[in-house]
């Protein structure tokens, strides 16, 4: 059985229809993306997850449980992280106090400060940083701090919204990378992207998804070979 | 270098009118002449006068900053340029009032006026004057910008405090024949110290002199230090020091209200008040986020409590006294900071403010009512609130509320102290933020806010109640929208977030204007210009938080991961 699953599921914005019937399914250890232009609601969908968003109608389940009758508050306690879009660090409290925000839902004092080492280990820079209030850091240092603060809820499935965006090049490649290390600690991963090149590089499976609905999926690698998907997002003729 | 004159002229000339338009303006509403007889040093510099002459001042001031890769002369040249350009407005002022009466339609443009602007000289005499001075000032204000840094801050302290001094000295003679500093030969010192109301020449040299001397001093030793760079030696002493600085702290605290005098406690009284009304809103607006307008209505409601549970008129339902009513004030204030926080859960920036400010006016029309007037008085209010009293004695005049708001005052800060530091302060923090990311960080939101709203409006009922009894009598009218303006105006002033921040706010837009009787007019506007003028300059406020901030880095290095889980 999948560890989540949505089926069916549609979201509104007032009257704009934004998700329109997908069905995904993530089961525990895979990589899973969903790759999309711009407004074709994957964003959506992960506020569908994380609860900050009512589907009208369909179902999330995680582990078994319907998750849309909990309160967006309560979905961290169940095990679910996100790294939201733009980053969305707290920019006027120190990294540490990020950090220390992440584990929120926690009460393993313990536990927390040595996950604390954990993410300091995944990401020596913000080690270096720890005092430093986040909205002085680097876009890369930023983004580090987003997935590490996600990180210290101890996620059994991490929700991960464009990770990429805005970044050189360089630091593109260091963040596939820890999200590799993530998956090898054995953290399933929902990746949201636009740059289909490298998650599909690192992904398992993906989805497609195009104005609201689910257009293709299929392996990592069947999507990589798919004509279409290399014309319309990986930028082959 | 032809196409270079050309932009020039125009900085000038803009910065020039901007000044002009700016006295001009300041002339023309009355502030002029209502302040000119406000001396600050013997009688020849007049509060008028610094209105006058600051336009001139400022646009030389800008004028040379324009200009700065120029060489002096040039620079102090065109600060005279804009000086006089900035009189220009006021000399056809002067020329047009003389020719036709405007005053049908600016009552402000009196004869009075003209004789203030000309100096008693005459139209064109009087104008010639003023543009000359003006060009004067403007100059100064290049020469100004163009002083290094040390000794024009030296200056600035200096002539700030001489005319500070000079503004308040009637307070200062207030002080000094006051009881007991009478009789140690405070009068004879006021004699000395001020004559005709103001600061005797003599002595605001001898003032600037030392103040100025000093900041000197202070200024250059701590740069040496800087340059020496050792800090490790003074550690010890510096901690002695610091204990006996917060003892004569204390000292003085207590011991105020008996040096300055009665007009001045209350004045203090009021400022105690809006620190505790600041400390509350500075949770809601500054920790949480939550843009409150209408902050007065929990005031209001602390103070009718307080009125209906110990009034000894006939609204009074109770003979309980004022230290059992005050926590029923608090806990009323809790409950309503709840019941009036749920229906704008769901709201954010501006919808909660427009609401908010709503709040307000609702609970002051419903305090005036005839539906409620059975219970709470109507338009008449509720009377024969009593003092409140200790063992026979009664805390009738200010000198003796005042310390009634500083324990008010202390606990408010100790309290937000301990909540900035707490759990919940994160939460406020994380949710002010960004309240969805604080959300999926497992944040309960209904919660979050409705503990700001309450535990603010506890603060603001508190200040009610003791307001209340202070007062003795309560009115709805009293209650108006101006206090949730000054709250949030201290607030942004002192420094969004920041309990020093409050204290330095309180004390100027709540203080000041207490002992400007002339301010009282123009109240409104000086606080608009104020918070234009903050925005520009130090939008971070007077005392910003960020300090502290790096405070608490410096000291959580020891507890470093240990708060994370409590
Ligand atoms: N808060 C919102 N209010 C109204 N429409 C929205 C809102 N957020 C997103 N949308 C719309 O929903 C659609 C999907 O958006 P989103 O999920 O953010 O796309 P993506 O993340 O794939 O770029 C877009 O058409 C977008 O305009
Ligand atoms: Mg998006």
């Amino acid at each position: 059985m999948a560890m989540l699953e949505l089926n069916d599921v549609h979201a509104y914005y007032g009257n704009i229809h934004a998700l329109k019937g997908i069905s995904i399914d993530v089961s525990e250890g895979e990589i899973v993306t969903l790759i999309g232009a711009n407004g074709a609601g994957k964003t959506t969908t992960l506020k569908t997850i994380s609860g900050l968003l009512r589907p009208r109608q369909g179902e999330v389940s995680f582990e078994g449980e319907e998750l849309t009758e909990f309160p967006a508050h309560e979905i961290v306690y169940k095990g679910i992280a996100m790294v939201p879009e733009g980053r969305g660090i707290f920019s006027k409290l120190t990294v540490v106090e990020n950090l220390e925000m992440g584990a929120y839902s926690r009460s393993d004092k313990d536990g927390i400060s040595s996950d604390l080492d954990r993410v300091f280990t995944l990401f020596p820079r913000l080690q270096e940083r720890r005092r430093q209030v986040a909205g002085t850091l680097s876009g890369g240092e930023q983004q580090m701090l987003a997935t590490a603060r996600a990180l210290m809820a101890r996620p059994r499935l991490l929700l991960m919204d464009e990770p990429s965006m805005g970044l050189a090049p360089v630091l593109v490649e260091s963040v596939f990378e820890t999200i590799q290390e993530i998956k090898d600690e054995g953290t399933t991963i929902l990746l949201v992207e636009q740059n289909a090149h490298m998650a599909l590089q690192v992904a398992d499976r993906g989805y497609v998804l195009q104005t609201g609905e689910i257009v293709l999926k299929d392996s990592a690698q069947g999507l990589r070979d798919n004509a279409e998907v290399q014309k319309a997002y990986l930028g082959m003729q | 270098m032809n196409n270079q004159i050309g932009p020039n002229w125009r900085t000038i000339v803009r910065f020039g009118l901007i000044g002009g338009v700016v006295a001009l303006y300041l002339s023309v509403i009355g502030m002029v002449e209502a302040f000119s007889a406000r001396n600050l040093i013997g009688t020849f510099i007049t509060l008028a006068q610094i209105l006058i002459f600051g336009g001139p001042f400022v646009a030389g001031y800008l004028t040379a900053r324009e200009f700065k890769d120029k060489p002096r002369t040039t620079i102090i040249l065109c600060g005279l340029a804009a000086g006089a350009m900035a009189s220009i407005f006021q000399v056809m002022l002067i020329l047009i009032a003389h020719a036709v009466d405007l005053r049908f339609m600016f009552v402000s443009i009196s004869p009075g006026l003209m004789e203030i602007l000309t100096f008693g000289q005459g139209q064109y005499l009087g104008s010639l004057i003023l543009a000359a001075l003006s060009a004067v000032m403007g100059a100064i204000g290049a020469g100004y910008f163009l002083l290094p840094g040390t000794i024009s801050r030296t200056l600035t302290s200096a002539v700030v405090v001489t005319l500070g001094v000079g503004l308040f000295s009637e307070n200062v003679n207030q002080i000094l024949s006051s009881n007991w500093l009478s009789l140690i030969g405070g009068r004879s010192v006021a004699r000395l110290l001020i004559q005709q109301k103001s600061l005797n020449p003599i002595v605001a040299l001898v003032l600037f002199l030392a103040v100025g001397g000093l900041t000197y001093w202070r200024a250059t030793r701590a740069k040496a230090q800087v340059e020496s760079d050792d800090e490790s030696p003074a550690t010890g002493r510096q901690k002695r020091f610091r204990t006996v600085m917060l003892i004569i702290a204390i000292g003085a605290l207590l011991g105020l209200p008996w040096i300055v005098g009665r007009f001045l406690s209350q004045v203090l009284f009021m400022v105690g008040l809006y620190i505790m009304m600041g400390l509350g809103l500075n949770i809601v607006v500054g920790y949480a986020g939550l843009l409150d307008l209408g902050y007065v209505a929990f005031f209001a409601f602390g103070a009718y409590t307080m009125g209906v549970i110990t009034s000894a008129s006939p609204l009074g339902l109770t003979n309980l006294n004022f230290w059992i009513a005050l926590p029923i004030c608090a806990i009323v204030g809790v409950l309503t900071g709840f019941v009036l926080g749920v229906p704008v859960l769901r709201m954010r920036g501006d919808y909660l403010a427009i609401v908010t400010l709503g709040f307000g006016e609702i609970i002051r029309i419903l305090a005036l009512s005839d539906w409620l007037a059975p219970f709470i008085g109507g338009a008449q209010g509720i009377l024969h609130i009593p003092y409140p009293s200790i063992a026979g004695f009664q805390f009738k005049t200010p000198e003796w509320m005042y310390y009634l708001v500083i324990i008010g005052s202390l606990l408010a800060g100790f309290l937000t102290i301990r909540l900035r530091e707490s759990r919940l302060g994160r939460q406020w923090m994380a949710m002010r933020e960004d309240e969805d990311v604080a959300e999926a960080m497992g944040i309960n939101l209904v919660q979050t806010k409705l503990l700001a709203f309450a535990i603010g409006a506890a603060f603001s009922a508190l200040a009610g109640g003791i307001f209340a009894a202070r007062l003795g009598t309560i009115f709805p009218h009293t209650f108006n929208l101006l206090w949730s303006i000054n709250a949030l105006s201290l607030i942004i002033v002192g420094g969004m977030g920041s309990i020093p921040g409050v204290m330095v706010g309180a004390l100027i837009l709540v203080g000041l204007p207490e002992l400007l009787r002339e301010f009282q007019e123009y109240r409104l506007l000086m606080y608009g210009i104020l918070l234009v003028v903050m925005m520009l300059v130090k939008p971070e406020g007077f005392v910003p938080a960020a300090r502290r901030q790096q405070e608490l880095r410096a000291h959580a290095k020891e507890s470093a991961v240990g708060t994370a889980a409590d």
